[in-house]
């Protein structure tokens, strides 16, 4: 453990802290419009400013943090793990399967998703609350987000699959799951890891533009993917540098996730 | 050699045709397909509104427009757009070149980014630097795409430079912990300490590691690049195919999305399944 | 209201828009008509001059201005088109940019002055009315050419409403000309005179023709021959449109110089309002026609002299509840909807003065009803915007039975009162509207939920599944006249939105409008069909089947590089003079 990691973890800590004391910190929420001050410059009152509507910025960030820092690491875990297993099994156990996988694999990657959210979105009825929206929406996501590292890992897990260790392993009795559990699947962990950490800025994003479908965080409730989607408008980024904290935020908050996650041998040796 | 090319030939035929298929279906079931604004215009009388509904009654049986569409592709007509009112053909022929200058470009600039921090990272072997390298493609990661391509208009800068910071942060993700992966193996450490040049380590123990996932991973950042060109290309005003998909999405224009679906899976395909040749073609020939 | 523009995506899309039935026309008509004995009556523009004397001395100066200027050649102006053209043949123009490129490059017999909004001739030098409103003749001007050299005559007039008046054309503009079954013949009385006679009598039929640009009968070219000022020269699909000016133009300024003073204009196709900002910044662009309220006030920070706020335009978002019968909602919930006083509540409980001040930044005003205050004839002035009033709201839905429990309002089966807004994602002014009336009418212990779809999906939903509860989308009312709403107003009409084709009216008050509707649509005395549509904005105003929230101003830009620009409230606000804009030296030296 070194200082950089441990320099992580209390962030990501201090972050999670102060996401959960919301209430204490920005006691006004996020909802409550102050109509008189609509893009304000920040001030004692409002630490960030405001937005268009008047809400408090500082605390619009803070719920959001609580929402986007839960769910789209867990959205990234469902989409991991299911690269894992569908690439990860394809390569191991090679020929057929390898080749069904691959075909399913690159026919899911190329076609148009955007009309199965518009379906989905159809299928739901309107008045469903801004929480198991954003649940739902999380959830689908997690399901899309698998294909692209699946690809390479199945192309990793196939060359495992001659490589020595497994041969020996084989040679030693070792089959079936446990050989995959034990000596493939740790072996495939960059890859894995690599797209943990993708995958959550990329979710995050994708669920402010979900948003356009009616799915994804229902207002008023706060996500980091619609505090980032006002930068869209924001042309120049000198006159109002303050918008730019929901991105700093989330880059510090990635940066400190990808050290403490990684196991990175060259930096713990 | 040429038995495997001919069966991923025929994999990809058979993939293109499924996809095309269920593209069409998607954009069939999902809701607002059968609605034109048009018909909103209270000027139109009944009878004009029903010809513009009838319009599109070819499109309501899936099958039957798909067996349509099947057999003017066979003759050489991809159809009509709804949207621009144009033969589908003629719109591709016209956009394609953009795209695959701004996507190929920028796919290359990506790669070059990403190759030269994740090696670079990995021989300086400085936490600082890894620290610097995730930072930055951690940044780039977190700003939306539209921001972006924003970004390269308020500075006038091209629009594959726009794409390239796009694809970079992934790439450079995976390369990073491929090659951090590879460089911790037993032997590599061993050519280390045995006092190779780093080069040398690089070229003879290093790359054949890592040469199936990354040519794998270049198969993928061909679909990643098409995927950036839609909202880069929309918002720069190329008018390339990622423009076009956006439109017939808006548009719900189903003969152009079929066909831009087709192209984009036949380009993922071709992509990846040279990936896959290649990388058989690397192995070392067991037994 | 032209309804697809009533359901038009794009919120302050003022470019969205068909015809311009102009009310000052109607009541200067009937003025003339009295004095006259003739059956017909004559209309020329030299009679009743329209045209006040000052604005005629301002385009002189202009006009003298410009002459100096096309001593150099004209350059080329550049603006954005929001959308993809979708067609270029003038019958069939449906869609906005279509709509902008057939003003710039078509030749109408009629123009409705955008600026006075009073009609004016162009190509028919005059022309006169039947009485019984069934027969226009217009006498033509002589000498002029299409742009290939055809000459001009009464045989392309002809040929033109032969085409458009074909029932498989299907075309807006000609559908509105499509008073009753019969034929549309025409007469020709000369090279230079032609008699339309339509089967039944038309509201406003001379303003009608602004719409329709002359196709020519004989030219190998088609549409490709046009007589406007300008003609399409290139056309890369999705990209862009280069219009370049028509060299057999007939119209000339006062010094004798043939118009239009520009070389040409290129039209980017460019959805995204940043990005067309950013280029108009950057001097890329000349124009923006149609501006949104943030980057006007952010433009008007740094240089005022840019921006133009034209005043309120005849835009207004509204917000609506589904009365449907057979719609997929619980039973309570469309009791409520088809409640007045529970509609008269939300109304009152909405505080329009915020929603423009902190939506529009200020530039949009409290709208009252159907018409907007700037339609200065139709606009029924005894109105005025609902007060902001919660109390007042509370006290209303009381009498139908709901009650406050605990800070959530119930009606009188203990049903939590919650609804859904559904509104279309690419506005965001309509979310934002939505998000403050949200909390608005949280103040009366109503729960709202906002739901952003995408256009396809809100027009299924609110046109054909009716699977929704409450929706904000906007009037692009820039019909003047009332004549074009019909297909609102009336129970029977497919877009009546809150309940569509009934087989007979199923209240009290829709009855009467139907009727009211239908009287206006028979008078020809404008004063009368203004009494009609002044009882129908007050029922619209007390039974509040559309729950109107602002009216946004007319917003544009024009670069200095741009000289004689005059934005109005009406489509095409910036270039409704195109033939007479110049760019000044500087901007055509860098060209």
């Amino acid at each position: 453990m070194n200082a950089a990691r441990k320099l992580a973890c209390v962030v990501l800590l201090a972050v999670c802290a102060v996401s959960l004391a919301a209430d204490w910190l920005a006691p006004s929420g996020y909802a409550k419009q102050f109509r008189e001050v609509p893009s304000s410059p920040p001030s004692r009152q409002h630490l960030l400013g405001t937005d268009e509507i008047g809400r408090d910025r500082f605390a619009r960030v803070l719920y959001g943090t609580r929402i986007s820092l839960v769910l789209a690491p867990a959205a990234a875990l469902v989409s991991t793990l299911l690269a894992a297993l569908v690439g990860g099994l394809a390569g191991y156990l090679g020929g057929i399967w390898l080749r069904i996988a691959t075909s399913f694999t690159d026919l899911f990657l190329s076609l148009p998703w955007l009309f199965l959210l518009i379906a989905v979105r159809a299928l739901l009825p309107l008045n469903v609350s801004p929480l198991s929206s954003v649940l739902i929406t999380f959830f689908i996501l997690g399901l899309l987000g698998w294909a692209a590292s699946a690809r390479v890992l199945s192309a990793s897990a196939d060359s495992l699959r001659n490589s020595d260790f497994v041969l020996q392993a084989q040679a030693s009795g070792l089959h079936g799951p446990r050989l995959f559990f034990v000596h493939v699947l740790p072996n495939l962990k960059p890859i894995l890891y690599a797209q943990f950490w993708i995958s959550i800025p990329v979710f995050i994003l994708s669920e402010a533009n979900l948003g356009i479908l009616g799915l994804g965080v229902a207002e008023p409730l706060p996500s980091w993917g619609s505090l980032l989607r006002e930068l869209e408008g924001l042309v120049s980024f000198r006159e109002e540098p303050w918008r730019l904290v929901p991105l700093v935020l989330l880059i510090v908050v990635l940066t400190s996730f990808q050290l403490v996650l990684s196991n990175n041998e060259e930096v713990t040796a | 050699m040429l038995w495997r090319i001919a069966r991923h030939l025929a994999a990809i035929a058979g993939i293109v045709l499924l996809g095309g298929l269920l593209s069409a279906t998607l954009v069939r079931l999902a809701p607002g397909f059968d609605t034109d604004e048009r018909a909103f215009d209270p000027s139109l009388n009944a009878e004009s509104v029903h010809a513009l509904r009838e319009a599109r009654a070819g499109e309501h049986n899936i099958l039957r427009f798909y067996a349509a569409y099947l057999r003017g592709a066979l003759h050489g007509d991809l159809g009509t757009s709804h949207a621009l009112g144009q033969p589908v053909q003629n719109l591709l022929r016209e956009r394609w070149p953009v795209t695959l200058r701004v996507a190929g470009i920028g796919l290359l600039l990506g790669w070059l980014l990403a190759a030269a921090l994740a090696f670079s990272a990995c021989l300086w072997r400085r936490t600082a630097y890894d620290l610097f390298g995730t930072t930055l493609s951690g940044a780039f990661l977190c700003i939306p795409a539209a921001v972006l391509a924003l970004l390269s208009v308020i500075l006038n800068a091209p629009g594959y430079l726009a794409i390239a910071l796009i694809v970079f942060p992934k790439i450079y993700r995976y390369a990073r912990n491929l090659l951090g992966k590879a460089y911790a193996l037993p032997h590599i450490t061993a050519a280390r300490a045995k006092g190779l040049g780093e080069i040398r380590i690089l070229l003879w123990h290093v790359l054949p590691v890592v040469a199936p996932q990354t040519i794998a991973l270049a198969g993928i950042t061909v679909s990643i690049a098409l995927g950036a060109s839609i909202p880069i290309e929309s918002l720069c005003g190329l008018p390339g195919i990622g423009q076009l998909a956006w439109q017939a999405a808006l548009a719900r224009d189903l003969p152009l999305l079929v066909n831009v679906t087709v192209l984009v899976t036949l380009v993922t395909l071709l992509a990846n399944s040279g990936a896959d040749v290649m990388i058989h073609m690397l192995r070392p020939r067991e037994a | 209201m032209n309804g697809r523009r009533a359901f038009s995506e794009l919120v302050p899309a003022k470019d969205s828009y068909t015809r311009v039935i102009l009310s000052g026309a109607a009541t200067s008509r009937s003025e003339v008509a009295a004095e006259s004995k003739d059956p017909y009556f004559t209309r020329n523009a030299s009679k009743d001059s329209p045209v006040p004397r000052g604005f005629l001395l301002l385009l002189l100066c202009l006009a003298l201005l410009a002459a100096a200027a096309y001593a150099q050649g004209g350059g080329e102006l550049r603006f954005c088109l929001r959308n993809e053209p979708k067609t270029f043949d003038p019958l069939l123009v449906d869609d906005d940019s279509s709509l902008s490129i057939r003003y710039l490059t078509g030749g109408v017999l009629v123009r409705a002055n955008r600026k006075t909004q009073q009609l004016e001739p162009e190509l028919a030098e005059s022309w006169r009315l039947s009485k019984d409103g069934k027969q226009i003749t217009f006498k033509l001007r002589h000498g002029v050419l299409f742009s290939d050299g055809t000459p001009f005559s009464a045989d392309d007039v002809a040929y033109t409403m032969q085409r458009l008046m074909d029932p498989n054309l299907h075309s807006s503009t000609g559908d509105a000309f499509r008073s009753g079954t019969g034929a549309v013949t025409t007469l020709k009385l000369g090279p230079d005179q032609i008699t339309v006679i339509f089967p039944a009598p038309i509201v406003e039929l001379d303003a009608l023709f602004d719409q329709v640009a002359i196709m020519s009968a004989h030219s190998p070219k088609k549409e490709g021959a046009v007589l406007g000022p300008f003609l399409v020269a290139e056309y890369k699909a999705g990209s862009s449109v280069l219009l370049k000016r028509n060299p057999n133009y007939w119209k000339k300024d006062a010094h004798g110089h043939r118009l239009p003073y520009l070389d040409s204009i290129h039209l980017d196709i460019q959805p995204n309002r940043d990005v067309e900002m950013l280029r108009f910044k950057r001097g890329e662009l000349d124009l923006i026609n149609v501006l949104d309220s943030d980057y006007f006030d952010k433009l008007a920070s740094t240089s005022p002299q840019l921006v133009h706020d034209a005043g309120a335009s005849l835009d207004a978002d509204f917000l609506w509840f589904n009365q449907v019968a057979s719609a997929p909602i619980p039973p309570y919930k469309r009791a409520w909807f088809r409640s007045t006083n529970f509609r008269r509540a939300v109304s009152e409980a909405i505080n329009r003065a915020d929603l423009s001040r902190i939506v529009y930044n200020g530039h949009a005003q409290p709208a009252v009803g159907p018409v907007s205050p700037a339609n200065k004839f139709w606009f029924n002035s005894r109105l005025h915007p609902e007060a902001h009033n919660p109390d007042a709201a509370l006290k209303r839905l009381q009498a139908d039975g709901f009650h406050l429990q605990d800070g959530t309002l119930k009606d009188k089966d203990g049903n939590a009162v919650e609804f859904s807004i559904v509104t279309n994602a690419s506005s965001k002014p309509r979310e934002r509207m939505a998000v403050l009336m949200q909390e608005d009418l949280g103040k009366i212990g109503i729960k709202v939920n906002v739901v952003t779809l995408d256009f396809p999906s809100l027009l299924e939903r609110i046109s054909q599944k009716f699977n929704y509860e409450a929706a904000i989308l906007g009037f692009r009312n820039v019909d003047l006249d009332p004549s074009g709403q019909m297909n609102i107003w009336l129970s029977s009409a497919e877009n009546h939105a809150w309940n569509p084709q009934q087989k007979s009216p199923e209240t009290a008050w829709e009855a009467e409008i139907d009727k009211l509707m239908r009287a206006q649509a028979s008078a020809s005395d404008p004063k009368k069909r203004k009494q009609s549509f002044d009882r129908v904005q007050e029922i619209v105003y007390e039974q509040a089947p559309f729950i109107y929230l602002v009216n946004q101003d007319a917003l544009s830009a024009v670069s200095t590089s741009v000289e004689g620009a005059n934005p109005v409230i009406l489509h095409p606000q910036t270039f409704w003079n195109a033939e007479r804009l110049t760019l000044n030296a500087n901007t055509r030296a860098s060209r």
